[in-house]
């Protein structure tokens, strides 16, 4: 199979922890422009899949190739610099920031130590920041410090964080877990138009919102793909029924 | 180098480093036991840890002094006696300085290192107050002088031969608490996930409390072996937190085993080397050496990989 | 330009400098004698070190326990080359050989070693002052940040080459002036040192240079790096997810500090006329740590007012007391931390300027050192465990 058909191409990965194989022998294609849905049960091995790919966890063995870079070699920020952003489980901001602040800090620009240094905060750079607070619906709440926004606004503040990267592949681990409904919503909505022309990897438990934004859905179970296809086919699979509901 | 001896003197001058290196493997082991259960299970840096350890040495400086002028019938035994108090105080001293200060700071690893610094002069002038700035020695029991010749040429000190057995069994018996006790289950169970530890009824203060004092007291017989060896000042302490911490960190923080293997290579390195080189190279190598292994593989020789 | 200016120096923090210099360049000078002035001078060099561990320890949350190398190394070098000056042969005619300094000749050297040579020079001795603690600290940060080594282990590892380099020192007795440390020092190219007209001098030039670095030290704090170095603090997972390499960052700063005690270090040598090996191991390097934790780790002026306030203490402690010094200092690292752990930025912040706030209220708008974070969380060191937890054996945590 050619690989450079795909977004992301992960082969034949692995990963092991002092010999308990969290991730073992998995390979999954993205397609350019596709909403991923990673969906299983717990301690499947989701979210190491996901740090597998931004480089947060290293691989034992096995390939993950992003528009044909290999990945497994690289450190984070190499992967971040390559255009691929992750939005963590819990939302992770900097709480002693403010909004504004946050959202500059994510800004692709000035990321070497000299490049910090002598950043200048241009109109090109106030912009962007307003127009992606607008977008995540915090433009009016620029100057609050971050931690004192509620559960729901740190996640989309995260959601922002990752889009003024601009991101050509997007990794969200549970974006509306903690969320309220008008919250989760609301997030549907933002996800939905933030994905034209992104490739994402979602993890979700919440399966009507997995449903919600799916293109194809890919269930984990003990590190291992179960099934893979539309939301309909893999809600059919017997294998899938049993897992989730057999025992 | 070699070239100026002979094969049996080599031979003779590697034994006798070799067991000078195992008395000052025997302290560091002691030394790093405790500190190895307070930073390995709890996180915390005790930059205090040396000045818990003269504390024992005090202590056996004392018992000493009272069984020569008031029971010197039992003077052989006293040292048994020290160990004990040693270890009590210290144990008691530690609960107390969990209570009064390192319970505040358990999620402020950097700032209980400086509060235990801080509490580390404090003691120093203590004793400096206390005792005089002067180095004290105890005087050992008979039995315990002299030495044991192995051939003619290789004899080793009898004190040394008792501080090695008793690390020996000091070591089992940590190894004992930490993994086939009870206690040490739940000491493990609090490290590994607090509030789970928690909810099946754990007492996880008190277990961090004794824990803490575990490790003093076991530096607090370290300290009363120390005494057989050599003397004991105000300051003795401080000069081997840094060599504890390092072989703490150097066997990888979690493992006992980690720590006894890091104690006998550090002390067993730098013996030997202290025979060709002078005492300040060969230490000077031995930390450069064990520094530099801890740039290339810091989580130490014996580390667990940990899922995030 | 003006735009960047006034964003780096707010009005606040101008008077905040300007009242510290006019403390510094008027005050202390018009009422001490030259005595205590170059006591004063002498704690302003200690004042370099604190606030490069404002950066890297308050900012960046790396606490660096051998500051004192750096100190050391930036002090060394310029008394190796007064040193040598003072060895002229004609000097040094009654040594068995004459220009070589006289610790030297004590241990029967009878050449200058090699690396002693280039300190002939005052220009590669002015850059070996700067850049030797610069590339020492930037081998030791690449060699740790870029494996990740941060929290204790690194504070551990720091400590241990502070102790080394003292050992070494003392042990090379014939190289390095050993226990001792380099003294008897006379003249910088000719020109007597130890004179109060000199010492008045001198004094002038360690305040400019420290207040190049404090100039330096609010560029980086108000920068975009010094808002990385906040973020990084709290959240170095998610700073390398937003595409930055944080060991670099890291290494900047440790470097940046190293470069500030290398100064002090050559200002004290200068002031004080000798080096040793008691300003370098680990019970100085921690100290130094203290005066940076009493002013408040996270504020630059802080750390020159606690260097000011702790060495006054010590030294009217030791004159009157000496035996209490060490309780005192005992206490004051158990009570900064547990009670205080702002140091006295807060304590200005909670007490004094709301004090000054109701009197003029129209002058004085926020206090000279506000930061958003110390506003944002009552106790923003809680998130050091943050990044600690990383490298901590405790807790191996699970979650997917």
């Amino acid at each position: 199979m050619k690989t450079n058909d795909f977004v992301l191409a992960v082969e034949g990965l692995t990963v092991s922890f002092d010999g308990f194989k969290a991730v073992n022998d998995l390979s999954l294609y993205v397609d350019e422009g596709e909403i991923r849905v990673i969906i299983g049960p717990n301690g499947a091995g989701k979210t190491t899949v996901l740090d597998l790919i931004c480089g947060r966890t290293k691989s034992t063995s096995g390939s993950i190739k992003f528009r044909d870079k290999e990945l497994t070699k690289m450190s984070e920020h190499q992967i971040v610099h390559a255009g691929v952003g992750r939005k963590f489980q819990n939302p992770s901001i900097y709480e002693d920031l403010t909004v504004f602040e946050n959202l500059e800090l994510s800004y692709p620009k000035g990321r070497s130590v000299f490049g910090a240094l002598f950043f200048r905060r241009d109109q090109a750079v106030i912009n962007q920041v307003k127009a992606i607070a607008e977008s995540i619906f915090l433009a009016d709440l620029l100057d609050k410090p971050a931690g004192l926004l509620s559960h729901g606004q740190k996640q989309w503040l995260e959601i922002g964080m990752l889009l003024i990267q601009e991101p050509d592949l997007l990794m969200l681990d549970e974006p509306v877990a903690g969320m309220s409904v008008a919250e989760r919503k609301k997030t549907a909505e933002l996800l939905k138009r933030i994905t034209k022309g992104r490739s994402v990897v979602v993890i979700e438990h919440d399966m009507q919102f997995a449903e919600e934004i799916a293109d194809r859905v890919t269930v984990l179970h003990q590190g291992q793909v179960l099934s893979e296809g539309s939301m309909e086919r893999v809600q059919n699979d017997p294998k899938v029924i049993e897992v989730y509901l057999g025992h | 180098m070699f070239a100026e001896y002979s094969a049996s003197e080599l031979t003779a001058i590697f034994a006798m480093q070799g067991f000078a290196g195992l008395i000052l493997f025997s302290v560091l082991v002691l030394m790093a036991l405790g500190l190895a259960i307070i930073f390995g299970q709890m996180g915390v840096i005790n930059m205090a840890h040396g000045e818990f350890m003269i504390l024992g040495a005090y202590i056996t400086y004392l018992t000493s002094n009272v069984f020569a002028e008031y029971l010197p019938s039992l003077f052989v035994g006293y040292f048994f006696v020290a160990m004990i108090l040693a270890f009590g105080v210290t144990f008691l001293l530690g609960m107390a300085v969990e209570w009064g200060l390192i319970r505040f700071l358990y999620k402020r690893p950097l700032d209980t290192l400086l509060a235990t610094w801080g509490l580390s002069l404090i003691l120093q002038q203590l004793y400096r107050t206390i005792f005089g700035a002067r180095e004290v020695g105890v005087s050992l029991p008979d039995w315990m002088m002299g030495s044991y010749a192995l051939t003619d040429i290789i004899e080793v000190p009898i004190n040394g031969i008792f501080v090695m057995i008793l690390t020996l069994v000091i070591a089992l018996g940590v190894y004992w608490l930490m993994y086939k006790s009870g206690w040490g289950r739940q000491v493990r169970a609090v490290v590994q996930n607090r509030p789970m530890a928690s909810a099946v009824g754990i007492n996880t203060e008190k277990v961090d409390r004794v824990t803490f004092g575990l490790g003093c007291g076991i530096a607090g017989i370290a300290g009363s072996a120390f005494t057989m060896i050599g003397s004991t000042g105000p300051t003795s302490g401080q000069l081997y937190i840094v060599d504890t911490f390092l072989v703490v960190v150097f066997g990888g923080a979690q493992s006992l085993l980690g720590t006894i293997a890091s104690a006998f290579s550090i002390s067993q390195a730098q013996s030997t080397m202290e025979f060709f080189l002078s005492g300040s190279m060969a230490k000077v190598l031995t930390l450069l050496f064990v520094v530099g292994i801890l740039m290339l593989r810091p989580q130490g020789l014996f580390a667990m990989k940990i899922r995030h | 330009m003006m735009h960047s200016l006034k964003q780096i120096f707010p009005r606040h923090d101008l008077i905040a400098f300007a009242i510290l210099a006019a403390i510094l360049a008027i005050v202390f000078p018009l009422t001490m004698d030259i005595f205590r002035l170059n006591l004063v001078g002498k704690y302003l060099t200690y004042a370099f070190v604190a606030l490069g561990l404002v950066l890297c320890w308050g900012y960046g949350g790396i606490l660096s326990l051998g500051q004192g190398i750096f100190f050391g190394l930036g002090g060394y070098c310029m008394a190796m080359f007064l040193k040598l000056e003072a060895s002229s042969p004609e000097n040094t005619a009654i040594q068995s050989t004459p220009g070589i300094p006289d610790f030297m000749d004590w241990n029967q050297l009878t050449e200058l070693p090699w690396f002693w040579e280039p300190f002939h020079s005052l220009p590669f001795t002015l850059f070996a002052v700067i850049a030797v603690p610069t590339v020492f600290a930037f081998f030791i940060g690449v060699a740790m940040f870029k494996r990740r080594v941060g929290g204790v282990y690194f504070a551990i590892i720091t400590q241990a080459i502070a102790a080394i380099l003292t050992i070494l020192i003392i042990g090379q007795q014939g190289f390095t002036g050993g226990v001792n440390g380099i003294t008897d020092l006379r003249t910088f190219l000719g020109w007597d040192i130890r004179t109060d007209s000199a010492k008045y001098l001198l004094y002038f030039v360690n305040l400019v240079l420290l207040f190049i670095c404090l100039v330096i030290a609010q560029c980086v704090r108000k920068n975009k790096l010094g808002r990385i170095l906040v973020a990084m603090r709290v959240r170095e997972e998610r700073v390398r997810f937003s595409g930055y390499d944080v060991s670099n960052f890291k290494i900047f700063v440790f470097c940046l500090g190293a470069l500030f005690s290398a100064l002090g270090g050559a200002m004290f040598t200068l002031q004080v006329g000798f080096m040793s090996p008691t300003f370098v191991g680990i019970v100085p390097s921690i100290e130094m740590v203290i005066l940076c934790a009493v002013g408040g780790r996270l504020s630059i002026l802080g750390a020159i007012y606690g260097a000011l306030l702790v060495n006054f203490a010590k030294t009217s402690f030791s004159e009157t007391f000496p035996e209490l010094w060490l309780f005192a200092m005992g206490a004051l690292f158990i009570s900064v931390v547990l009670f205080f752990p702002n140091g006295l930025a807060s304590l200005y912040q909670e007490y004094v300027l709301p004090w000054i706030k109701a009197r003029f209220k129209p002058r004085v708008k926020t206090k000279p050192e506000a930061k958003v974070e110390s506003k944002a969380k009552p106790q923003p060191e809680l998130s050091e465990a943050t990044d600690d937890s990383a490298n901590l054996p405790a807790g191996a945590r699970y979650e997917n």
